[in-house]
């Protein structure tokens, strides 16, 4: 009861907070283009998904130095979705129908983005989401700027197999969908790589989790049976701080046990003291720490927009800079900020990432990212130890799992369909 | 001989001894200085060759510079260790580096001789992935093993039984002639036998399997293992190994199950002193006074953020800083504590649900306050370096600091605040301004003041918990809510009204949550106790300990 009570109250705060952000600005509506921000600023996810927020109004008043698009210039439309899952279906819907909108940027769980889809949907609009995730789905109304299972999880694992010889796996995460789909794909990925179950250990903690002694001895113990092992981490959110201090603090070395996390980037690593952490490896699409023009006029600028000489950058960051710099490109090719035309155009354009790579949109809505592999420094910059050669295209439906083995996503003419299975060459419509 | 002959031959004698004397004098300084500068070379060669991109290269660098015996080699990999070794993107020269006011100190790795300061542009880092990490601890165990002081032996050879071979073997058996420290002794004679343990001499290797037998190594374990179980190879394993091995097995799982055992109850106590702690505040407001205040968990947070800003004021004295936090989390918090009682509660005793929502309304509000004044971000509270690591009791066993000192400190506040309530004129009119209002007020003792002074020892003693959790958890403004749920379960749990019932209750329900969790998971276990929580109540609605005579009343 008490819950529901905050809800509604910042539920009214936070609409409170557009009205009044509205009255302020009506006079350009007719002349700009709006562009919806979709991130917590309150709440459990607040500590991530503020910074998105910072990054799209950095990279919008960019833009409006440049001229605009389409000759208009851009308005920011901020709502705070407060944490709070159903809530960022209802700021869909006002945004959409209310602010009118052109595209939003936004969501960070997978829960949000789940139910964010069927309102995005049925209003036809559209949806940038720029957070690595657990695949299984492809929208026409979503372009997803994250990684998919293939460009982060499996390479780490293959990583962690050849480089580091690791034969025992322990596949810790959040309990909720992200963390509870890819140890499935993980998991029979191992199996079909003749990992027997017994070298297997799953186990799912609450969001916020701070009592970590008894899983991190769990771990040591497991790991002490002489052959190698490590763990992947899809521990979510402010609960990593307790978590690695916890194996800092029972001296679980990465030289015994490495920890290779997937929500773990510069920005969560700048609440703890990493020196106990030296070694400990994530597997992300950027590093701030990456040598390249791009990425250092990037840092310079953020640092510059927020004023704090320290702030780090990470790799949901690029994925909005990819993405808002493709919608821009999509936006000016189509001539219009219609739906459907820049969905159209946006399929096959190209733009540069921040490691000196491009990055191209494909067919499925997923994008072509380089996977690296960096190890935690004492600074709290990752150092990249392992990168693939090239880019990796992001496969939505992944290919480890059985039920999905044979579906594909495309959305171009003549197949049209997120999920087309090419054996029985039928469209499910299940797109999500 | 020489004695006996003439003395110019004797002369002539003595000239040419002198003559060969210094023939053969005279080489060796200059055979010394081409020996050395050859050394001089090939270590400066071997650190040149750290200067590269390839963790390949710098492997077959890093095998190159453990042959080398200069007492630099050990320098130059603590400071690769600790990532201070650059070298330059001109020439390459490796170079040990300093941070000082955001610009790079350098030295030269030959001999310390200052070589100014650079941009960190200039200069790259000498990078290390985890097989050069363990390479370079291999290679500075073996160092230490030459070492004088016991301890550091005593480190380095352990650190040599992670990974043994014919190398380390031969490396213990010698150091074991000329060893005299008991503990190193110990530890050698495991390393032996790891290695021993694979021999083919069936003796030999029931020796190993007896001294591993007492060990509580992993690696020890996972050697007697593999000769006990062995299913498939069964032929080539002598029965009587495989007999003492599987009665080695045994022995050494019966103490692994007795120290995992011992550190299930440890972290069950630690769970348990965090939900004490929690609690210990609220069972005086609500417990004591009655006051549903559900803004308790701020309070707490008031004492985490506290703990913060004491850290921001003290820079330099970090390992101070949460000392100095104690008395001032409490203050802090109390006098939010008396605030929130003099402006809001005392007009709202004797009706609960107003208190409820009114303190509900309170605990919103001190949320945002943190929010607007702090960040919606979580702020980084540093661990004094003496809550830090584990004490490691052997090597089933070890206990982390914090949830040690963390244990101590929560019993010491409870017997604190025990031993005020019970002994101090305080104390004393609190107990009766709870127990008989009109007849306290009568006996002349001013009862509102007494009211705020209670709500404000309550709101202190969470501030302090606060300091306690700032050591274990996020400081962010969401601290409190986790906690608020289970200080009220914990009070109700014990009996309302009873110090001693708030510490039975939340050491068991930490150590009940703590034996659940293996087996249930961290999900499920916490559920699990909450509905063990909800039939105790149905059936004891006034907690284990309840209040008996005039006072329940």
């Amino acid at each position: 009861m008490f819950l529901k009570k905050k809800f509604q109250y910042t539920a009214f705060a936070a609409s409170f907070a557009v009205a009044s952000f509205c009255i302020s600005t009506p006079t350009f509506s007719a002349e700009t283009i709006k562009i919806g921000i979709l991130h917590s600023l309150s709440g459990t996810m607040a500590i991530s998904e503020t910074t998105l927020k910072d990054t799209m109004l950095m990279l919008i008043e960019g833009q409006n130095k440049k001229g605009g698009v389409l000759g208009k210039k851009l308005e920011a439309v901020v709502v705070d979705p407060a944490s709070n899952w159903p809530l960022f279906a209802e700021k869909t819907r006002e945004l959409i129908e209310k602010d009118k909108v052109d595209v939003i940027f936004g969501c960070w769980t997978s829960v949000s983005r789940k139910s964010v889809l069927p309102v995005i949907e049925e209003l036809n609009g559209l949806l940038f989401y720029p957070v690595q995730y657990e695949g299984e789905e492809s929208s026409k109304n979503v372009f997803y700027t994250g990684a998919a299972p293939n460009q982060q999880a499996i390479p780490a694992v293959d990583y962690l197999m050849d480089e580091l010889e690791v034969e025992r796996w322990v596949l810790a995460g959040t309990d909720y969908v992200y963390p509870r789909t890819t140890n499935k794909i993980l998991e029979s990925y191992l199996k079909a790589k003749g990992v027997a179950a017994a070298d297997i250990m799953i186990n799912y903690t609450p969001f916020g989790h701070s009592d970590w002694q008894s899983i991190v001895s769990d771990i040591k113990k497991f790991g002490s049976t002489g052959k190698k092992t490590a763990v992947v981490s899809t521990i979510n959110g402010d609960a990593n701080v307790p978590f690695y201090k916890e194996l800092g603090n029972q001296g679980v070395s990465a030289e015994d046990i490495p920890v290779v996390a997937f929500s773990v980037g510069e920005e969560e690593l700048s609440g703890i003291d990493t020196k106990p952490l030296v070694g400990h490896l994530a597997a992300w699409n950027y590093f701030m720490s990456v040598e390249s023009d791009e990425n250092e006029a990037f840092i310079e600028k953020w640092q510059a927009f927020t004023k704090d000489k320290k702030r780090v950058s990470n790799d949901p960051m690029e994925a909005h800079y990819i993405g808002f710099n493709m919608w821009v490109d999509a936006v000016e090719k189509a001539g219009t900020t219609a739906t459907d035309a820049v969905e159209k155009a946006m399929i096959g354009l190209k733009t540069p990432n921040l490691t000196g790579g491009t990055a191209v949109m494909h067919k499925n809505h997923h994008l072509s990212k380089p996977v690296l592999i960096g190890e935690i420094q004492e600074d709290g910059q990752f150092e990249v130890v392992w990168e693939t050669e090239g880019t990796v295209p992001g496969d939505a439906w992944s290919d480890h799992l059985a039920g999905s083995k044979d579906i594909i996503a495309d959305w171009t003419a003549p197949i049209k369909c997120g999920n087309y299975n090419t054996k029985t060459k039928k469209c499910s419509g299940q797109n999500f | 001989m020489l004695q006996n002959s003439g003395s110019s031959f004797k002369l002539i004698s003595i000239a040419i001894l002198t003559v060969i004397l210094a023939l053969f004098l005279l080489p060796l300084p200059i055979v010394q200085a081409a020996q050395d500068s050859a050394k001089q070379s090939s270590f400066e060669q071997i650190v040149t060759l750290l200067a590269q991109k390839s963790f390949k290269e710098k492997a077959k660098a890093l095998d190159a510079l453990s042959h080398v015996d200069d007492e630099r080699v050990e320098r130059i990999l603590n400071a690769m260790l600790e990532s201070r070794l650059y070298y330059l993107k001109s020439d390459k020269t490796v170079v040990f580096t300093e941070k000082v006011d955001g610009l790079y100190q350098l030295n030269a790795v030959l001999n310390q001789e200052s070589l100014g300061t650079v941009k960190k542009k200039k200069i790259k880092k000498i990078s290390l992935n985890n097989k050069l990490r363990k390479k370079i601890r291999l290679i500075l165990a073996k160092i230490k093993l030459s070492h004088p002081d016991a301890a550091v032996r005593y480190s380095g050879v352990k650190e040599l039984l992670k990974k043994t071979s014919a190398e380390t073997l031969f490396l213990f058996r010698e150091l074991r002639i000329q060893e005299n420290d008991d503990a190193v002794l110990e530890a050698i004679d495991t390393g032996i036998a790891l290695s021993e343990i694979e021999s083919t001499d069936v003796s030999t290797q029931l020796d190993a399997i007896k001294v591993l037998g007492e060990s509580l190594l992993p690696v020890a374990r996972a050697k007697v293992a593999a000769l006990a179980v062995a299913a498939g190879n069964a032929e080539n394993i002598d029965l009587k190994v495989r007999q003492a091995a599987e009665k080695s097995l045994k022995k050494i799982d019966g103490s692994l199950e007795f120290y995992a055992f011992i550190e299930k109850l440890f972290f069950g106590l630690s769970l348990g002193s965090v939900l004490l702690l929690a609690a210990i505040g609220l069972s005086i407001t609500f417990g004591v006074m009655g006051v549903i205040n559900m803004a308790h968990g701020e309070l707490i947070m008031i004492g985490a953020y506290t703990t913060y800003v004491i850290q921001l004021l003290m820079p330099n004295n970090i390992g101070m800083s949460v000392i100095v936090a104690i008395p001032a989390a409490f203050i802090v918090a109390g006098l939010v504590g008396i605030a929130i009682e003099r402006g809001v509660i005392r007009f709202l005793y004797g009706r609960p649900l107003e208190t409820l929502l009114a303190t509900f309304g309170i605990s919103l509000i001190l949320q945002q306050l943190v929010r607007s004044v702090f960040s919606p971000l979580n702020r980084i509270v540093e661990t004094p370096a003496w809550m830090s690591g584990s004490w490691e009791i052997n090597s089933a066993l070890a206990i982390t600091y914090n949830r040690l000192y963390i244990v101590i400190f929560s019993l010491m506040v409870f017997f604190a605040l025990l031993v005020f309530l019970k002994k101090s004129v305080f104390g004393l009119q609190m107990r009766a301004v709870t127990q008989n209002r009109q007849m306290a007020k009568s006996m002349g003792i001013r009862s509102t003041w007494v009211d705020a002074l209670t709500f404000g020892l309550g709101s202190g003693i969470a501030g302090v918990a606060g300091v306690a959790l700032s050591q274990l958890t996020n400081v962010g403004p969401n601290l409190g809510q986790a906690y608020i749920i289970d200080s009220f379960m914990v009070v109700v749990f014990g009996g309302v009204g009873n110090l001693w019932g708030t510490l039975v209750g939340a050491f068991s329900l930490g150590i009940v949550n703590k034996f659940l969790e293996p087996w249930a998971g961290a999900v499920l276990a916490k559920i699990l106790v909450l509905v063990f929580i909800i039939l105790f109540i149905q059936s004891r609605p006034k907690g284990l300990f309840p209040q008996k005579g005039r006072a329940a009343e």
